[in-house]
């Protein structure tokens, strides 16, 4: 098995992984989590399209994966203060279904 | 000339917004006119540009794709850029009002509000899809912020389903994009064209994108996240998201589409965004005609409106086209006047609940005007932008001789007057009307006037299409049927 195959298979792990996590955590921490890591398998699969057949390796994609990282930190930061408010104002950092109170009165 | 006419496009509300931040409050007002007012002339000069030679591109720092990004305009993007730029400026009337400098939110408003304008038009202007990434990312963080601005409990779950849901479809977008490069080489949408050829890692990767890009843009069945969003969101957010930022998604899944894989043979595939777009016509409908919050009527009639745009694919003819293009405009115009409307009654009555609305068109005149005037054009009632465009897209159907798809357009129309006038019924003819509502705040007169622009707007697109129309087939992607 060569490099770019074991890169590509860590990618689909990785993504499995966050999509399971994003869909069975209730708790918002771990859903941001669960995000974060689908967004590093997709940079571990840019990241392999850039290895090498032969001589240097392209440069392009590795520029893509610092402006991605850098936008999954600032999605992050943005999330995670949104959930500390959340939790402020509820009293939870959950998404409860039972919680929309969208025609009550 | 036109060049640093586009640059200043994108970088005056990017300054603006950087000088809402840092500058003391005494100068958010100049702030907020330098990032807004010059914008309509500076357009003017890339208008002539594209109206004499056609489409126009951009090398950004003078590297050429396939290593450097590219903007282009063509005029098609023209188009929505006018739109966002219009829209913007006539809801910032409005927001003016709600969020003058000096008031609670005003200084946590106006930066978002500039970067979303800013980031709208990057977005629009970019045809590298590593760059419309990002401009997406901004579109979605800077939105969702807004939702989330007056930091009420409702505002803030809404927004945080809608920021998870918005996450997980750039990071399907960016899957797509990251498979694409690795085929291809190239980002370049206008590229992709002669490079990419069908197979089934290219397939998985256009669908990909496209299955992010329909979460964005709410459409049936992953639309859940909208209704709250744009209905619990300040006046001014709920009209640029239901008539900007949603549709800028499917502006993107056109250009995809008949631009990045123009050869592709996707007879199912369009069958199948049609189908899921007339099943967003009746589901939004349906479920508008059962809300008891005004906001959320409004809401789910975006869900079902946006389904019309999605006609496009199985129609893919000039006619259709066209028909998608006017819809696009005149249902952001139509959906802006209502929820800004919706906004000064939610405001002056304190609820937006239906069954407290009864007589306020006594107490409110200009505003209930507004939302009918709208709702003509949403219904498709003659003469409005609305009917302009329903009118093409049957005429679409007509001649490609897609009968369902022809009574498809008629049920959405009927549906569409029947979820309006249960509003308009309650408003003005129920048995409770008189002597409600002594106690009323005013609105201020700009906020209604804003509303009013804007309705009047969607009505005189029923009279002035001609240029439009004419524009729209100047930028048809090449190869489509009459």
């Amino acid at each position: 098995m060569d490099s770019a195959t074991l890169y590509v298979l860590a990618a689909a792990v990785l993504f499995g992984i966050g999509v399971h996590g994003l869909i069975v955590s209730a708790h918002l921490m771990r859903k941001l989590f669960a995000i974060n890591i689908m967004g590093s398998s997709i940079f571990i699969l840019l990241v392999a399209t850039a290895t090498p057949i032969s001589g240097q390796a392209d440069p392009i994609p590795q520029a893509l994966v610092l402006t991605g990282i850098v936008i999954a930190v600032s999605a992050t930061a943005f999330g995670l203060a949104l959930m500390v408010r959340m939790s402020q104002e509820t009293g939870k950092a959950t998404l409860a279904v039972e919680d929309e109170p969208e025609n009550d009165d | 000339m036109t060049t640093e006419a586009l640059a200043l496009i994108v970088f005056l509300p990017l300054l603006a917004a950087a000088g809402a931040v840092v500058l003391p409050t005494a100068w958010l007002g100049l702030s907020i006119r330098v990032g807004l007012m010059p914008l309509p002339l500076l357009l003017l000069i890339p208008t002539l540009e594209v109206l004499e030679n056609g489409a126009y591109r951009i090398a950004l720092a003078g590297h050429s794709a396939p290593l450097g990004i590219a903007w282009q305009l063509d005029p098609l993007s023209l188009l929505m850029l006018w739109l966002n730029v219009g829209m913007t400026l006539l809801i910032s009337l409005h927001a003016n009002c709600s969020f003058r400098p000096g008031q609670p939110h005003a200084h946590r408003f106006w930066p978002l509000w500039l970067l979303l304008f800013a980031g709208m038009n990057a977005l629009l202007l970019s045809a590298d899809l590593f760059n419309i990434y990002v401009t997406l990312e901004l579109v979605t963080l800077t939105a969702i912020g807004l939702i989330a601005l007056e930091g009420k409990p409702p505002a803030l779950r809404a927004a945080m389903r809608y920021l998870l849901l918005a996450l997980l479809a750039s990071l399907l977008y960016l899957l797509g994009v990251g498979l694409i490069y690795g085929q291809t080489g190239v980002l370049d949408l206008y590229l992709l064209a002669e490079r990419l050829a069908p197979g089934w890692l290219s397939v998985t990767a256009i669908a990909l994108m496209i299955v992010g890009l329909l979460i964005k843009a709410a459409i049936f069945p992953l639309h859940a996240w909208l209704p709250a969003a744009h209905g619990n969101a300040p006046g001014p957010v709920s009209a640029i998201l239901s008539a900007m930022v949603v549709k800028v998604s499917i502006y993107l899944i056109w250009r995809l589409w008949f631009w990045g894989v123009p050869e592709w043979d996707l007879d199912r595939a369009a069958l199948l965004l049609g189908v899921l777009g007339g099943m967003a016509i009746v589901y939004g409908s349906l479920a508008a005609l059962v809300q008891q919050r005004l906001k959320l009527i409004i809401a789910y009639s975006t869900v079902a409106q946006l389904g019309y745009l999605l006609l496009l694919f199985p129609l893919a003819s000039t006619l259709a086209f066209q028909a998608a293009s006017y819809h696009l405009l005149s249902h952001g115009m139509a959906k802006a006047a209502m929820f800004l409307a919706a906004a000064n009654i939610l405001r002056s009555l304190g609820t937006d609940r239906l069954r407290h609305l009864a007589g306020i068109d006594q107490r409110l005149p200009l505003d209930v005007f507004a939302l009918a005037l709208g709702g003509v054009s949403i219904m498709g009632l003659p003469p409005s932008g609305g009917f302009l465009a329903k009118w093409l897209f049957l005429e679409a159907a007509w001649s490609a001789r897609a009968w369902s798809w022809l009574i498809l357009i008629a049920l959405g129309g009927l549906l569409a007057a029947a979820y309006l006038f249960r509003v308009l019924a309650v408003v003005c003819l129920h048995p409770r009307r008189r002597g409600n509502h002594r106690h009323l705040k005013r609105t201020p007169d700009t906020a209604s006037l804003a509303a009013m622009l804007l309705a009047v707007g969607a009505i005189i697109a029923g009279f002035t299409s001609a240029p439009i129309l004419d524009l729209v087939e100047a930028g048809l992607p090449p190869g489509l049927p009459r």
